[in-house]
């Protein structure tokens, strides 16, 4: 291949209609609290997990949504399962359940179930 | 700061607990850490207050900790749970009393699950009576040993011999309580006081003469956190909680830190140890590191029982300047010596000792 | 059909609905009680200092709305509340506190709105934390022209919490009172009016600016004032050691957990069936919609009546509603009242 010094480069949208949106549907069937996040921020800001590391349950959520799921395949395991999120949501989102969903969801997918 | 602020909520949180006629459910690890705590509180309702209260050696871990590092599933802690309620009914009892508030978490946790998803409960029922041929009521009461402690504070401070004053000073010792996330975090209606503004340890600091000291990071994590502790590659996550804390209370010159959980316990007492030694940050007064104590040890302490006979040696962070500032009389000697007056080994390089 | 002269109408709640409701029963020929609760009539308005989006001074509002019920047709009321309503034949007999059986041809309802008690959002320490206040107290301030921190500091680094008791299932308050963020940025300027050298900081999830020259305000709170927006709730205040409050929020649009430390937090508390709307709703059988306030007959056709012929609405007891739409709302009200005489 020819070398020009430039590239053509790779679109950086979310590829809304190719990407996976089984890991959100499979959250959101069994916890439907999971489709009401407004996306206020309040979990990630009382976070125990997310005052060191990167780890935005909000960030998370709206991933899942649009199926960005690489990125929280490799950041949902680091919750502590401490609950401060649910004691803060104003939506009432049942936000531990949907975090071990999330990991059951991507243990099935490793397993192919999902 | 507005203290009829936080009265008003107090008297919104009040739970109900039992008066007598106790099931006594016991932790995996504050035995094995702060062995005082366990004998005081069982002695003290017993032998002072002559409560009846009960533990049957069937009983076995709730593994909560097993749960919360994702090694035990929710069915098979559900139906840990129900044997031991199933151990309660043929004891004859209605109120659990559990001494570990990851476990509290794990039985308050359950019983909403049960409360809102019956057929879950049903499942439980079934699972365990398959397995073992055993049958279960749901309790009429369900109390952390703190809210005993805490309902009884009272007569703990009838029966005082210290006070939690600086007794050269008389001024009040501060004190830093931490209830420990899911003692009412989940579901502020099982604490004393809820869960923004707790009460529970408040409660003894106040009748025993001590100062609470709200600070910014009050209602922070201890730094616990079952997985982030058990991987060493993430225990710096779990310190760094730490730290976090100790950082923000250390301006209030706190004297003691009083604890609702044994993990809390642990992580705030040897975590102590370890930023000391990884940097030399220590967060008491005069270079010192901030003792770190059960409610039952405090109350050990306060009612006059020798400290060694609480267990308080056994701490990372020794608790002679605490001692020193209640006018607690102890013998040095005494410390690591046996029942029956046999040396120990005496561990090195104790902090504050 | 009869005349509106003969006609006697009670309008329960003498704030801006009320007062507005009555003046115009009145030009109309009827003959009116108005009944206060309060010893004085204006409602909230009264407690509030400039309005938006004009900064109109709320003591305009206040001379204006007491011209409309100075009218031999009114009698003013204060210091009673209507404990239930009854209807006897076409009549509606109104069981007062006083004890007293008032007949009347309609009655209009205006019991308005209460406001959110921010103390129930335990997390931010309202009335724990001396410098954790609520947009009513910021107000009271800017009447006394003296905006100070409890330790009678000037406070230099202000904070807004936007839908304190608003669109949160914790407090069971699902909607929007709708009038909060307007307010808060009205405030924010109005404190940089008060002190030139203060940093300002809106904390929202959604900056709802829907009404006319809202976001118009919004712009010029940024472009004249300097105020700060930051995309995020609180989730919860502590104090320090100098009593300076430590918010937490995430900066969701920098997809971080921001901390911040302030003089003094203002909570933009949002507005509830009023208890007064509510016992009324109770003992007289009026229907009440999933957010507490009444529920009118019709969305869109009847936002003025009540499902009993011959009660109607008034302002902000069936939503929360600014001035200009409560006062729209009240000559509404009187439009319906009208029509009703018209057809019995
Ligand atoms: S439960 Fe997980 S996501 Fe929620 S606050 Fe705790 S660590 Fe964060
Ligand atoms: S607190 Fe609730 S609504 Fe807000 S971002 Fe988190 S889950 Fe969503
Ligand atoms: S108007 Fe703004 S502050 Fe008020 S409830 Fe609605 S979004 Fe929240």
């Amino acid at each position: 291949m020819g070398d020009f010094g430039f590239t053509v480069l790779k679109e950086r949208h979310i590829n809304y209609d190719a990407n996976d949106k089984s890991i959100a549907e499979y959250i959101a069937e069994r916890e439907p609290s999971f489709r009401i996040c407004i996306e206020c921020g309040c979990c990630s800001a009382t976070c125990t997990t997310g005052n060191f590391i990167r780890f935005s349950l909000r960030e998370l959520q709206i991933l899942l949504k649009r199926g960005e799921n690489e990125i929280v395949r490799e950041q949902i395991d680091r919750c502590m399962l401490c609950g401060k999120c649910i004691l803060v949501c104003p939506r009432g989102v049942n936000t531990r359940n949907v975090i071990l969903l999330a990991r059951e969801a991507f243990r099935k997918s490793v397993e192919n179930e999902i | 700061m507005k203290l009829e602020g936080k009265k008003r909520i107090w008297s919104e949180y009040q739970k109900e607990i039992a008066d007598d006629h106790y099931f006594y459910v016991r932790s995996c690890i504050r035995q094995s850490f702060f062995p005082g705590s366990e004998q005081f509180f069982l002695h003290f309702l017993g032998d002072v207050l002559g409560k009846d209260i009960y533990e049957n050696p069937s009983h076995t871990t709730c593994t909560g900790i097993g749960y919360h590092s994702d090694v035990v599933p929710l069915s098979t802690i559900m139906t840990v749970i129900a044997r031991h309620y199933a151990l309660m009914k043929e004891a004859g009892y209605k109120h659990i009393v559990i001494s570990c508030v990851t476990s509290f978490g794990i039985y308050t946790e359950i019983f909403e699950t049960w409360k809102h998803f019956p057929e879950e409960l049903e499942k439980t029922r079934e699972y365990l009576y398959k397995a073992t041929g055993r049958e279960f009521d749901l309790p009429e009461s369900m109390t952390h040993t703190s809210d005993i402690i805490y309902k009884f504070r009272n007569e703990i401070a009838d029966r005082a011999k210290y006070r939690l004053v600086n007794h050269e000073t008389g001024e009040p010792l501060n004190v830093v309580e931490h209830i420990g996330c899911h003692y009412s975090k989940m579901f502020p209606k099982y604490g004393v006081g809820g869960a923004e503004f707790p009460n529970v340890l408040g409660g003894m600091i106040e009748a025993w003469g001590g100062n609470v000291v709200d600070y910014p990071e009050r209602r922070h994590c201890c730094g616990f956190g079952f997985r982030q502790y058990l991987v060493q590659a993430n225990r710096g996550y779990s310190l760094s909680n730490t730290a976090k804390k100790f950082s923000s209370m250390k301006p209030y010159k706190p004297d003691l830190v009083l604890t609702n959980c044994p993990g809390c316990t642990m992580f705030m007492d040897k975590w102590q140890y370890t930023i000391r030694e990884m940097e030399g940050t220590v967060y008491g007064n005069n270079g010192e590191s901030i003792p770190v104590l059960t409610y039952e040890e405090l109350a050990g302490l306060v009612m006059g029982y020798n400290p060694w006979d609480l267990g308080l040696q056994y701490h990372m962070v020794q608790a002679e300047p605490l001692l020193k500032k209640l006018g607690i009389e102890y013998d040095p000697a005494d410390k690591f010596k046996t029942k029956d007056g046999r040396q120990m080994p005496v561990p090195q390089n104790l902090i504050n000792a | 059909m009869l005349k509106a002269d003969k006609r006697e109408v009670v309008v329960i709640g003498g704030g801006a609905a009320g007062m507005e409701a009555a003046g115009q029963l009145a030009k109309a020929g009827c003959i009116v009680t108005l009944l206060e609760r309060e010893s004085v009539t204006g409602g909230h308005v009264k407690n509030w200092y400039h309005l938006f989006p004009d900064s109109r001074n709320s003591d305009e509002v206040i001379e204006y709305l007491a011209r409309q019920v100075n009218h031999d047709n009114i009698t003013v009321r204060t210091g009673v509340t209507a404990g239930s309503l009854e209807k006897n034949g076409k009549s509606i007999i109104i069981n007062t506190s006083r004890g007293e059986r008032i007949r009347s041809d309609a009655v209009i309802v205006a019991t308005g709105f209460d406001l959110f008690e921010s103390r129930r959002k335990e997390e931010y320490g309202y009335g724990i934390y001396d410098n954790v206040i609520s947009s009513a107290d910021l107000e009271m301030m800017f009447r006394k022209d003296s905006i100070k921190r409890h330790d009678g500091e000037t406070p230099r680094r202000i904070g807004f919490v936007h839908c304190v008791g608003s669109r949160d299932a914790k407090v069971n308050n699902l909607y929007c009172s709708k009038l909060c963020c307007v307010t808060a940025v009205k405030q924010a300027m109005e404190v940089k009016k008060h002190i030139g050298n203060a940093s300002v900081y809106c904390f929202y999830m959604d900056m709802r600016m829907g009404g006319a020259l809202y976001e118009e305000l919004y712009k010029e709170s940024q472009e004249k004032y300097g105020i700060i927006y930051i995309r995020g709730k609180v989730s919860e205040v502590s104090e320090n050691i100098d009593t300076r409050l430590i918010v937490k929020v995430e900066d969701t649009l920098a997809g971080r957990p921001l901390r911040m430390e302030l003089d003094m937090l203002v909570l933009m508390a949002g507005m509830e069936m009023s208890e007064g709307g509510m016992g009324l709703a109770e003992s007289s059988g009026l229907k009440t919609g999933e957010n507490r306030f009444f529920a009118p007959a019709d969305h869109h056709f009847g936002t003025n009546k009540s499902t009993v012929a011959g009660i109607f609405y008034a302002g902000a007891c069936t939503a929360p509603m600014n001035i200009t739409e409560t006062i729209s709302h009240a000559r509404a009200a009187v439009a319906d009242v009208m029509d009703y005489f018209r057809n019995i």
